[in-house]
């Protein structure tokens, strides 16, 4: 009887139940080593009460395990005494004494072998009991019940959606309703008006000047936040300034001076920054502009400085050339396209002639205002890069 | 119904994207998982505003010998509007991680449940 419900703990839909009652974690394999890691012990000194519970529990559950296999290696134990104390009776062939002597051993070791297991049992309970109180119980049944019901959500979601998609008008079709007359004008008189070849350029540049310029603001924005978050200050003076530059400067986990990168940096980086020019200044001309020239300029610079590291880009590039950089190119762009709200925010003409369409100085503020935003978008993405990589520039 | 979602593949793999995405942002603990989850959800408004802004059979809107027919190019203002959702996700992400590092920095775990724990903690204290 204590045989079978054994076999009840240990089959399949035991372990379910007891997954479902949220006791074990079906992950675990059933031979690991349990050890409290060794940030959890940190976090405990540091004085985490949640993490002195959490490993608290871990060790309980430990304690838990081992007093099972105690128990039931108490059982195999007495199990296998009794065994050679039947085998050793039968040896002495002495009849009826040796089925007394059988018997006697039996109840032995159906005795031995229900006190392991009420122990057994009564232990696990116990540990159970002490790891899962009523309200984490409560909370694990709420995590099963939240990620049923975010799936179902979620799904709901997509198949509305979908069924909005079976209504929209077929892809790539030239009567949609989204090719209206706005496109019609950009594309009819964009060259006229702006001077660019690339209407895409001379929509964001010119007719939506000032949204790109919000745009160019939204990054500039966002790497000051970057700064605000990350940056360590080196002259402020704090405690724990030099260990902080210190944790956060990963250098030390890589090879310094890398040959095969450093050969690699100077081959590329001169092509990767002339190819992240040639995008900028032929934003007008040709697909690109700002935007994706100036992250392949800025990819190029961090290229160069994982190859030769900090000392060599900030003999060039640091805190002081970001910040003239970005607020000249920002208060450029500002001042070129904003004095027509002076004017009544009428669309004034720039007075720059714009020049024959296709050539290189053309199409009027287009270009200057490509440079502008390249050059903010390459400082943004090389100092979001410094920032995290060690809290400076 | 359903050979329309076909016919849109476009808009069918940028909505399931999209739910991924959602998905990911509901469901996983991990800070960082729930970053790049809200990555893929702009990544499915790309796709899709992308895929509105084509026209089978007509050419980038750049101006080639001077054609200049509404019927010879794509609709240029999807394009435009990608680049400026290509943007600002680059800045909130940044931003996202930034805080991020932060929050690690001070609870010593990623996991949201276990930082609003011990924020629990702190305030009873």
């Amino acid at each position: 009887m204590s045989r079978r419900k054994d076999d009840l703990a240990d089959s399949r839909w035991g372990r379910f139940k007891r997954w479902l009652d949220g006791e074990v974690d079906p992950l675990m394999a059933p031979d690991m080593e349990t050890v409290a890691p060794r940030s959890a012990e940190a976090a405990g000194q540091a004085g985490s009460a949640v993490r002195e519970e959490a490993a608290g529990q871990a060790g309980s559950a430990v304690r838990a395990e081992t007093g099972g296999q105690a128990g039931s290696a108490v059982r195999e134990e007495a199990a296998g005494q009794t065994g050679s104390a039947v085998r050793a009776e039968t040896a002495v062939q002495t009849g009826t004494a040796a089925a007394v002597q059988a018997g006697a051993g039996s109840a032995v070791r159906q005795a031995a072998d229900r006190t392991a297991l009420a122990g057994t049992d009564g232990s696990v309970r116990s540990a159970a009991q002490a790891v899962l109180p009523a309200k984490r119980r409560k909370g694990r049944l709420y995590d099963r019940v939240y990620q049923v019901m975010s799936v179902i959500l979620c799904l709901g979601i997509i198949s509305v959606l979908l069924w909005t998609i079976a209504y929209l008008p077929v892809f790539g079709n030239a009567g949609n309703p989204d090719n209206n007359e706005v496109s019609a004008r950009y594309i009819e008189r964009g060259l006229q008006e702006t001077g660019a070849v690339n209407i895409v350029t001379g929509m964001i540049l010119d007719y939506r000047a000032f949204d790109t310029f919000g745009e160019s603001c939204v990054l500039f924005i966002a790497s000051c936040c970057v700064l605000v978050l990350l940056r360590i200050d080196k002259e402020s003076g704090a405690e724990g300034v030099k260990e902080r530059l210190k944790a956060a400067d990963d250098r030390r986990f890589e090879p310094k001076e890398d040959i095969i990168l450093q050969k690699c940096a100077m081959v590329l980086s001169p092509v990767i920054f002339v190819f992240g020019i040639y995008i900028i200044l032929n934003g007008h001309l040709s697909p690109g502009g700002g935007f994706s020239g100036g992250a392949v300029l800025g990819s190029g610079l961090i290229l160069y400085l994982n190859a030769f590291g900090f000392e060599k880009t900030e003999r060039f590039f640091n805190t002081k050339t970001y910040r003239r950089i970005t607020v000249s190119a920002l208060s450029f762009y500002c001042l070129a396209k904003s004095y027509s709200f002076f004017t009544g925010a009428n669309h004034l003409e720039s007075g720059i002639p714009l020049g024959t369409p296709g050539a290189i100085i053309s199409s009027g503020l287009i270009l200057p205002l490509n440079i502008c935003v390249g050059m903010v978008v390459a400082c943004t993405m090389y100092a979001f890069y410094t920032l995290f990589r060690k809290g400076d520039m | 119904m359903v050979s329309h979602l076909f016919s849109n593949i476009e808009e069918t793999v940028a909505v399931i994207l999209f739910g991924v995405g959602f998905t990911m942002l509901l469901l996983h603990r991990n800070l960082i998982k729930r970053i790049m989850g809200m990555n893929i959800m702009d990544t499915a408004v790309y796709l899709f505003l992308a895929a509105k802004g084509y026209i089978s059979g007509r050419m980038v809107p750049i101006v080639v010998d001077g054609i200049q027919d509404t019927t010879a190019y794509i609709n240029p203002v999807p394009s435009g509007l990608v680049l400026t959702g290509i943007v600002v996700s680059v800045s909130t992400t940044a931003l996202l991680l930034a805080l991020v590092i932060r929050i690690y920095g001070r609870y010593h775990s990623l996991d949201l449940d276990e930082i609003l724990m011990q924020v629990k903690k702190e305030e009873r204290i």
